[in-house]
């Protein structure tokens, strides 16, 4: 019977979280078409997979090599597409995070099948029905899948990991090749932040800090809120990044990411269309602004009406109080 | 420098969203179309390749009707020498059948660099670019902030979560631009009337059937919100037992 494969994602041998959220999506799919999930994983020798059973998976395939360390696209294209044609497979399941919006076309192409990007929600029921937001999340589409194999990004923090214990047997490869002379392009470095702060796209607290907060280095009251926080990062209106205060990394909204965090905390930010598009699906939004008229307003579930520059500062007391840190 | 850049018309992100009649596609009455804010950074990459190298081609090149004319002539009119409309009454909703009309175009077209957005703002499938990277072959890299090109050789940077991927590949190449990657130029009034007289094909294309239908299109649900919890820094209190209490992320 054919299965469902998820392909996980790992960082210095350690599988990322998006990894969990994507098993739990496979094994809701593979419930309502039948078959197993079978997970498959490209990276350096010595990734730590043992949490892949107790999310579900049946059988893992972990693809290695000593130039893995890195995401280097073809070869770890090329590593899934061996696996999805050695095996019998109704879809494959991927994060749709930096790499999984890169590497899913690649499959797609390679098998010239039908790529459902940045999933919500996946119905399977016979056949498979997918949520994806359209027009930057003003729309969201069903769209239902007519071929197989076909291929599925899901949104990070979308699918809650659900734990769903497997007897789960490994089957290591070797891979053949590195990025070698046939690679048409090859991921050479990673250049780290300076800071050690979280990504917008994966924190579970994100504040982000807008126009209203006058200047650069005033950030630095956002930032003590995001410390505070702990497991929280700082985001950016365009208006901030386009002054050069913010790097476009930190970026939220339609010409940047897309954020679903457990808390959105917007600063000064009036809540432009484009910048709505990239938070409105955030569990919880609170909002501070000196205008009670602000758009943002209209979609935070929490406002307080005033000069940020007076409510900041008691916030991050409050805050730190509340987590006894 | 012999430079493709596949462009889009989409919704103006400014666009308040209606859902069409039919349940499956938007209403478009009154709806302005513009050049996909990615492919604006595509076009500029291509002229600054192009002005660069001091000599060459800028080719854009459009899937999908008529329509799609006007978002070519913008693209003419920010500099592009000359246009391909491949036409078709309606873009598929899977990505790979539109690659491979675009891949089809391009094959044999002798560009060295071959540039899209990053994304399209409709579909927002992220996919396209790549995809004819595969299909052509070519080396890829997608939504790139950086790039540097000299003696056949390119080195790109992309965004990932907490860090920038530096990717090193070989001419001819497929990028897809992310924003940051440059700052568009706005077409002159001297390059709107040039481009009224540049050329610009247009190719009838017949699309494959792809393996995706849209059953279902509708807004998302809407957001509670709007409570007020109050005035100033006093209101910080109750915002912290809203959050330890209500909605528990604290
Ligand atoms: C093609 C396109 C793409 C775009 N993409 C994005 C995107 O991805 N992300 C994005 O964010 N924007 C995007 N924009 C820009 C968007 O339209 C807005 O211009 C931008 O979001 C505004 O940023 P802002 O809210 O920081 O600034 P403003 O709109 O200037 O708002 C500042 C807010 O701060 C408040 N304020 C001022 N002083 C104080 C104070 N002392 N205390 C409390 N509040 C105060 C004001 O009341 C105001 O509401 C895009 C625009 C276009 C055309
Ligand atoms: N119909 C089309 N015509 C020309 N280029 C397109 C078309 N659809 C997508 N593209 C290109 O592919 C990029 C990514 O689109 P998408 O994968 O649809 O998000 C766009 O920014 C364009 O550069």
């Amino acid at each position: 019977m054919p299965g469902v494969l998820a392909v996980l994602e790992q960082r210095d041998g350690a599988l990322k979280k998006v990894s969990h959220e994507v098993l739990t999506a496979a094994c809701g799919l593979a419930s309502g078409i039948g078959g197993a999930v079978e997970a498959i994983v490209v990276g350096p020798p010595g990734i730590d997979t043992d949490s892949v059973g107790a999310f579900g998976g049946e059988k893992l395939f972990v693809v290695t090599h000593e130039d893995f360390k890195l995401y280097q696209p073809e070869p770890y294209a090329a590593a899934v597409v061996e696996r999805v044609k050695s095996g019998d497979y109704t879809a494959v399941v991927l994060g749709a995070t930096a790499m999984g919006k890169d590497l899913g076309p690649r499959i797609a192409a390679r098998l010239a099948c039908p790529l459902a990007a940045d999933a919500t929600a996946i119905e399977a029921n016979g056949g498979i029905k997918v949520t994806r937001p359209l027009y930057s999340g003003k729309a969201l589409s069903e769209l239902t899948i007519t071929s197989t194999p076909c291929v599925i990004s899901v949104r990070p923090n979308t699918f809650t990991a659900k734990e769903n214990a497997r007897e789960v047997s490994v089957e290591v490869i070797q891979a053949p090749d590195g990025p070698n002379a046939a690679v048409r392009a090859r991921t050479v470095v990673v250049k780290e932040p300076e800071t050690a702060r979280l990504d917008v796209a994966e924190a579970a607290v994100v504040v982000s800090g807008g126009r209203g907060l006058k200047e650069s280095e005033n950030f630095k009251l956002v930032e003590d809120l995001v410390d505070a926080f702990g497991n929280a990062a700082v985001g950016a209106s365009r208006a901030v990044v386009d002054a050069g205060w913010r790097p476009h990394s930190d970026q939220v909204g339609q010409t940047g990411k897309t954020v679903s965090p457990q808390l959105y905390v917007a600063i000064g930010i009036s809540g432009a269309i484009q910048h709505l598009a990239g938070m409105r699906t955030s569990r919880v939004i609170v909002a501070i602004n000196k205008d009670k008229e602000a758009p943002i307003f209209k979609v935070a579930d929490y406002g307080i009406v005033g000069d940020l520059f007076e409510i900041l500062p008691r916030l991050t007391e409050e805050v730190i109080k509340a987590r006894g840190t | 420098m012999k430079v493709a850049v596949c462009i889009k018309r989409v919704p103006d992100t400014e666009t308040r969203i209606k859902i069409g009649s039919d349940g499956k596609s938007i209403d478009e009455t009154g709806v302005k179309f513009v050049l996909n804010p990615y492919d604006e950074y595509a076009v500029e990459e291509a002229l600054k390749l192009k002005e660069q190298s001091g000599s060459g081609e800028v080719v854009v090149i459009a899937l999908g009707s008529d329509t799609s004319q006007e978002t070519i002539r913008t693209a003419l009119a920010m500099g592009a020498d000359r246009g391909v409309l491949l036409k078709t009454d309606a873009v598929s909703l899977d990505p790979v059948v539109n690659a491979k009309a675009l891949a089809g175009e391009l094959e044999g077209g002798e560009y060295d660099v071959i540039l899209f957005g990053k994304l399209a703002m409709d579909d927002s499938s992220q996919a396209v670019g790549t995809m004819v990277a595969e299909l052509l072959g070519m080396p890829g890299v997608s939504a790139i902030s950086h790039l540097e090109v000299a003696d056949g050789k390119g080195k790109a940077e992309r965004e990932i979560e907490g860090g920038v991927e530096v990717v090193e590949f070989a001419l001819p190449a497929v990028l897809t631009a992310e924003k940051g990657l440059n700052e568009p130029r706005y077409p002159a009034l001297r390059g709107i009337m040039l481009a009224k007289k540049k050329p610009l094909d247009v190719k009838p294309v017949e699309l494959e059937e792809g393996g995706v239908t849209m059953s279902r299109l509708e807004l998302p649900p809407p957001r509670a919100g709007g409570r007020i919890l109050g005035e100033g820094p006093e209101a910080v209190p109750a915002l912290i037992e809203a959050l330890q209490t209500e909605v528990k992320v604290l």
